[in-house]
């Protein structure tokens, strides 16, 4: 673990020209492309765990991969939802929630820091070291599912927290809402228009007597679900092949679905939010998170 | 001739401000104040600020008159203040050089609760606590728990990120906010975040919560609502030193426990509540520590036993848990109502709200006394120690010549300490008047620079709450912190 020096990424950004950071390019197509943007590295280790303080310091380059198996030596890990190869800046950048975000938290609680270069060049800090605070502006929750767009991130703290002793995969075809009755904060539920799906975590005899309670109602132990690939909004409908994360508003389906629906008002404020950071537009210049569907 | 314009002919007879006269043409005469009583009374919150000066009282009952007040304000190129309750700490609702002030406590309806989908949507002026009380028997409640719960509203904990004992596992309010209907600064009225899942876009949702009335008001709030624990612990351990009780909290956290709630009392504060509760707080202990934990039996039983060990390898005298929910409420009752019972020492306080490490708990507890020592003041430290939100609290009496800057001066180390131990500025009172002067000692000029993109895209006309929060910009009138402290203040 070595202190994260930023300078070499301010440089690299400039002041002038279209850029964007390149993380793993695991899901590079997510809300627009590069434009032929130039693009850059984010920098990359680990530069402090406190398992203590629930926190770790890490540049943006760092692989998910490499973060999980840092924390997981200390039994803790972090409410970010992100592919093994995926970097921790461009995985925040995206801003998914993680599945198991009844338990793990969700990512918009996540980034307590950012240390950034904004469009004009120059470095700044957004948010605080420490697990709560209120100094200031919130840009940590803004910066979260950007995209990029509205400065790049170098370094980032996070909030961490401890893993679940024991956890349990369990399906079968009942009622979302009778498994949710069963139990107390549920990871996931997720349902495919017959089956519930549900991941129940924490101490180990709490786990062991959820799972009974759950074998009472007829449900059978299973593995990981694998989701279809794309995301979409939640409005009601099942879509074919879908799967629905339950409270999350999220459907996972196999086609692509259609572009996000932003209302006129909150699309000017976002643009107005990017013209104020941004206002030539060089900082990943292809990419609107409006473009997001969920 | 039109009935509007026979009131403009009667308010220029009067010499009328035209800005009331356009404001009573929107709400009407009776909710539109500014004889002395009511400019007088929401001139100041529940923080030491005095001075500010209100302009014009606004009650508006709905959305549309909320952006009515803020469209009519920013067309006179008035500011507006929002104000909920007034138990802000930092002076956020403090009106410099008399704007508009867009009360909110009349917006006080419970619109909608979804028990299936766990959210409920609410008027601004709902009263924390009695949301809770709403939704008692659904199994479900509003997580954030500031002590001034029993009159602070929601629209006010969205403006301020409220915490409370309860967000160490939890959260603060951000967490439990998931979309908000806004009246921008300039009466556009706009919908943020989703009732479900990350809305489209940026999140202006979590930009919006904690920007203590400067990006605009909240007309309705849609809150997420949180299991009720199938059980609930609650422990109480007294320590000899307090660095014992801020050490046991340190390596409670690095034993992977997550209590609900880690509170620590020191002996000045349990002497003066004990004799109103009845607790059975230990009053010869140096401190007590507070820990809940809540959720399934097994899991809480495991973690009991892992404190207990805990604190008496850190020093703990006793750990008690509470057997019966009468017990259970006492100790709660105990620590929520601790600064009421602070009278009995000194007749006036000041009270911080600083963030460290929690890690550093022990050493910079060290300091605080020390910095206080040194001043010749008294400290009485009741806090959120498992966040390592600080809530140290000078109590003095006023009359006595000088102690005043000796006071400011203790607070303004207890700051600096804080942010050198690697802290932040305020855990969850925010910044509002008090704290801007240091907001250069946590932020650089880039940084603010940063944060002034983020307010001037929702406020591009500087006139929602202006004057706060950042210090670059106009200054607060006649204002001055520190005065004589009010009554009935919380943390």
């Amino acid at each position: 673990m070595g202190v994260i020096d930023l300078r070499a990424f301010r440089d690299d950004i400039g002041r002038a020209d279209q850029v964007c950071v390149r993380g793993g390019g695991t899901r590079w197509g997510v809300g627009g492309d590069d434009a032929g943007a130039r693009s850059v590295s984010a920098p990359v280790g680990i530069e402090a765990f406190e398992p203590a303080e629930m926190t770790v310091t890490v540049g943006a380059g760092t692989t998910m991969a490499a973060l999980s198996a840092a924390l997981a030596e200390h039994g803790q890990e972090v409410a970010i939802d992100g592919p093994a190869d995926s970097t921790v800046g461009g995985a925040l950048m995206v801003g998914r929630n993680p599945l198991r975000r009844g338990r793990l938290g969700e990512v918009a609680d996540v980034l307590l820091q950012a240390d950034c270069v904004g469009a004009d060049g120059a470095v700044f800090t957004a948010g605080g070291p420490t697990v709560k605070n209120v100094t200031g502006y919130d840009l940590c929750r803004l910066l979260v599912g950007s995209l990029g767009t509205l400065a790049l991130v170098g370094r980032v703290i996070l909030r961490t927290r401890p893993s679940p002793e024991a956890f349990a995969w369990m399906s079968g075809a009942v009622g979302t809402s009778e498994v949710v009755d069963a139990l107390y904060r549920p990871a996931t539920v997720l349902w495919d228009g017959i089956a519930t799906t549900v991941r129940v975590e924490g101490y180990g005899d709490d786990v062991n007597e959820e799972v009974g309670r759950l074998q009472m109602l007829g449900m059978v132990p299973t593995g990981e679900p694998v989701l279809p690939r794309e995301r979409d909004r939640w409005t009601g409908v099942l879509p074919v092949g879908g799967i629905l994360e339950v409270g999350a508003g999220v459907v996972h389906r196999p086609d692509a679905p259609e572009s996000g629906k932003v209302a006129i008002g909150v699309r000017a404020l976002g643009e107005r939010l990017r013209d104020s950071f941004d206002p030539t537009r060089r900082l990943n210049p292809g990419r609107d998170p409006h473009r997001v569907p969920a | 001739m039109s009935a509007s314009f026979v009131r403009i002919l009667v308010g220029r007879i009067r010499g009328e401000d035209p800005l009331v006269r356009d404001l009573k043409a929107v709400l009407g005469r009776g909710r539109v104040e500014i004889g002395p009583a009511a400019l007088n009374l929401y001139s100041h919150d529940a923080s030491v600020t005095r001075g500010g000066h209100a302009g014009i009282v606004c009650f508006p009952e709905n959305t549309a008159e909320v952006s009515a007040c803020v469209a009519t304000a920013a067309r006179h190129g008035r500011p507006f203040v929002p104000r909920g309750a007034g138990t802000g700490l930092s002076g956020g609702a403090v009106p410099c050089d008399e704007p508009v002030m867009v009360v909110t406590t009349r917006m006080d309806a419970i619109h909608e609760v979804d028990v299936e989908r766990r959210l409920a949507w609410v008027g601004p002026g709902v009263v924390n606590l009695d949301l809770s009380l709403y939704l008692e028997g659904t199994g479900l409640h509003f997580a954030p728990d500031p002590s001034s719960q029993q009159a602070c509203t929601i629209g006010g904990n969205v403006a301020n990120n409220a915490g409370g004992p309860h967000c160490l596992l939890y959260g603060v309010t951000s967490a439990h906010v998931l979309a908000v209907e806004v009246v921008l600064p300039d009466g556009e009225v706009v919908v943020i975040g989703a009732e479900e899942g990350r809305a489209a876009g940026y999140d202006l949702r979590g930009a919006f919560v904690g920007g203590e009335g400067t990006l605009g008001i909240a007309t309705s709030i849609c809150v997420r609502l949180t299991e009720d624990p199938p059980e609930v612990a609650t422990l109480l351990l007294d320590f000899e030193r307090v660095q014992g009780a801020a050490d046991t909290v340190t390596a409670v956290i690095a034993d992977g426990i997550v209590p609900a709630a880690l509170e620590i009392m020191d002996q000045r504060v349990v002497e003066a509540v004990e004799p109103f509760v009845k607790a059975g707080y230990p009053i010869d202990a140096a401190a007590v520590l507070i820990v809940e934990l809540d959720g399934m039996s097994a899991g809480i039983a495991a973690a009991t036993a892992r404190i207990e060990a805990i604190g008496m390898a850190n020093g703990a005298r006793n750990v008690r848990v509470a057997a019966t929910e009468d017990e259970r409420a006492r100790i709660w009752k105990g620590r929520k109502s601790a600064f009421g019972a602070i009278a009995v020492i000194k007749p006036d306080y000041y009270l911080n709200d600083t963030v460290i490490p929690r890690t550093r708990l022990a050493e910079v507890l060290t300091r605080v006394y020390e910095v206080v020592a040194e001043r010749d003041l008294i400290v009485m430290n009741v806090f959120h120690a498992g966040d390592g939100n600080l809530h140290p609290l000078i109590v003095y009496d006023a009359r006595e010549p000088g102690v005043m800057e000796r006071v400011l001066e203790a607070g303004e180390e207890i700051v600096r300490i804080s942010v050198e131990a690697g802290g932040v500025l305020s855990g969850e009172h925010g910044i509002g008047l008090e704290k801007k002067r240091f907001m250069p000692l946590q932020f650089s000029p880039a940084d603010l620079e940063a944060q002034e993109r983020l307010r001037r895209a929702f406020d591009v006309d500087g006139l929602a709450n202006p004057a706060k929060v950042l210090p670059s910009g106009a200054s607060c009138g006649h204002v001055t912190t520190l005065g004589q402290a009010p009554e009935g203040t919380w943390v």
